[in-house]
């Protein structure tokens, strides 16, 4: 039985990561080490860092994207247990996937023949909302993302950056979760969207929702977290 | 648990006794140096639940088919067990595929499994019309009416967006993607709980291979099957794959989440492999 992490949604205990590149000899690359926060339902835990400092290296780790050296990822789930991401089997984590954590990665990552619109909506009908419901609330997602209605039925591809952006975040929010994390969500945006985003994960906390997200900007930062690690001095 | 493998190995020719230990990973090679037998796959460990898709990587020779023929009982392991969807003997101890009883095999091999081949020969019999082998497996699963043989087929044949009307036309007169969307619907038509598919879409044209792995994933999707997809193309195991095991001389190097073994792989193999992709 792990120990409690007292009523926390996440605990993350002396995390570390490193890369054994093989093909240089085994020479070993240090990602990130000691990082620790706990991370209750309703809160925003902010990273930041400059580039190369090990932010995205973090959400992917906490993900299981990326495999831990050292340390815990403890969540509580939602039938209260709580589970080590860092060492539990795979299929937990295919499992925490579907249902309880989310991922919004940088950059859009969707097949071309897919609309904007269905893409969306994806996320919702894989977890057995009726396709009409899921397009209807896709909809109303990238309406308040500010996503012209004219693109709706369109690849993302086309799209501009920001615009992808959106369609991403639209995606990795729309489907209920208890802990989303976010790369660098307004990276590509101006200030009006990211105001719009910025909003949006607000309401994402008002529903109870734990986030980690990355930004640069410490006003933005400012305005959402309520913690925040600076990845390089790893100060909490 | 739907299938689990333990310590399945496979050995060609006639074994020294010390094969295993002397291939696989650490020596580098497949091939015994003392009796000169092939070791096509050595000890693999394996689990898979229901609902979970599980890509196969490797370089050829790795023994990736061999341990998809082994499954679907196309050839039998030489030592190891494979069990499936907790079938047990009458003591109730976990019964072994290997150890079944005759009647028993083909049971399984029509009711819960079924496997698709990169060569569209070995998997559908050109011999029978696209609905005549569709309705084999059906058959071959226990129905008997033709009515329902015949509406099942012709379910399935729509379910892979081929027109009905093409139904009674041989294999040969269809392009290399219809002939794997008839093997699709032949496979599927027994609603397996396992599909193994060996190099689906390799050697066709892009456009048709995408088309092929959409249809895939959204029967999977529809009906919840779960998969085992053999695949040396990076691009098909992303698509289409939450799991993948990496093989190197018989041996599983490297077994979790896809996105891990494409974004943080940890076997030298692995890190070459993904290091390939174009």
């Amino acid at each position: 039985m792990i120990s409690t992490i007292n009523g926390h949604r996440l605990e993350v205990r002396s995390l570390a990561k490193q890369f054994t590149l093989h093909s240089r000899g085994g020479i070993l690359v240090e990602g990130f080490r000691d990082i620790n926060f706990t991370l209750s339902n309703g809160q925003l835990l902010a990273l930041s860092g400059p580039s190369g400092a090990g932010k995205s290296s973090i959400l992917k780790t906490i993900y299981r994207t990326y495999l831990a050296n050292q340390g815990e990822i403890l969540f509580r789930r939602s039938d209260d247990s709580v589970i080590d991401m860092a060492s539990c089997p795979v299929s937990r984590i295919l499992d925490l996937r579907r249902r309880e954590i989310g991922f919004v990665t940088q950059f859009l990552k969707i097949l071309p023949r897919i609309s904007a619109l269905d893409g969306v909506a994806h996320p919702l009908i894989e977890i057995g909302v009726a396709e009409d419901e899921a397009r209807e609330r896709a909809r109303i997602m990238l309406q308040r993302l500010g996503i012209r209605e004219e693109l709706f039925d369109l690849s993302p591809l086309t799209f501009s950056g920001g615009e992808q952006q959106r369609v991403n975040i639209a995606r990795g929010i729309i489907a209920p979760k208890d802990l989303i994390l976010l790369d660098e969500p307004t990276a590509s945006l101006d200030e009006k969207s990211s105001d719009i985003v910025l909003e949006l994960l607000k309401n994402l906390k008002e529903r109870g929702i734990a986030l980690v997200a990355i930004f640069h900007d410490q006003r933005k930062i400012d305005r959402v977290a309520d913690k925040s690690i600076d990845v390089r001095r790893k100060e909490i | 648990m739907l299938l689990e493998l333990d310590d399945v190995s496979k050995v060609y020719g006639v074994s020294c006794g010390n094969c295993l230990e002397l291939t696989g990973d650490s020596s580098e090679c497949a091939i015994c140096p003392e009796c000169n037998a092939v070791v096509a796959v050595n000890r693999v460990n394996l689990s898979v639940e229901e609902n979970e898709i599980v890509g196969v990587v490797g370089e050829s020779g790795s023994g990736k088919s061999t341990l998809l023929q082994m499954i679907y009982q196309d050839q039998k392991a030489t030592s190891g067990e494979i069990y499936f969807n907790g079938l047990k003997d009458s003591n109730g101890n976990k019964l072994s595929l290997f150890n079944l009883p005759s009647g028993k095999t083909s049971w399984v091999r029509n009711h819960e499994m079924s496997m698709i081949y990169q060569n569209p020969h070995l998997g559908l019999n050109f011999n029978f019309s696209a609905g005549g082998n569709i309705a084999e497996k059906i058959i071959g699963s226990g129905e008997k009416r033709y009515q329902i043989i015949r509406d099942r087929a012709l379910h399935f044949f729509g379910k892979i967006e081929m027109p009905t009307s093409r139904i009674d036309d041989y294999p040969e007169a269809f392009s290399g993607g219809q002939q794997q969307r008839i093997q699709i619907a032949k496979a599927l038509s027994s609603s397996p709980r396992l599909l193994l598919l060996d190099e689906p879409t390799t050697g066709l044209d892009v456009s048709v291979q995408a088309k092929i792995l959409d249809l895939i994933k959204a029967l999977q999707y529809e009906m919840g099957f779960s998969m085992i997809v053999v695949s040396h193309d990076l691009g098909v195991i992303n698509h289409l794959t939450d799991l993948t095991l990496v093989m190197k001389n018989g041996c599983l190097v490297e077994y979790g989440l896809t996105d891990q073994i494409l974004e943080d792989p940890q076997h030298p193999y692995t890190q070459l492999l993904v290091s390939s992709k174009l």
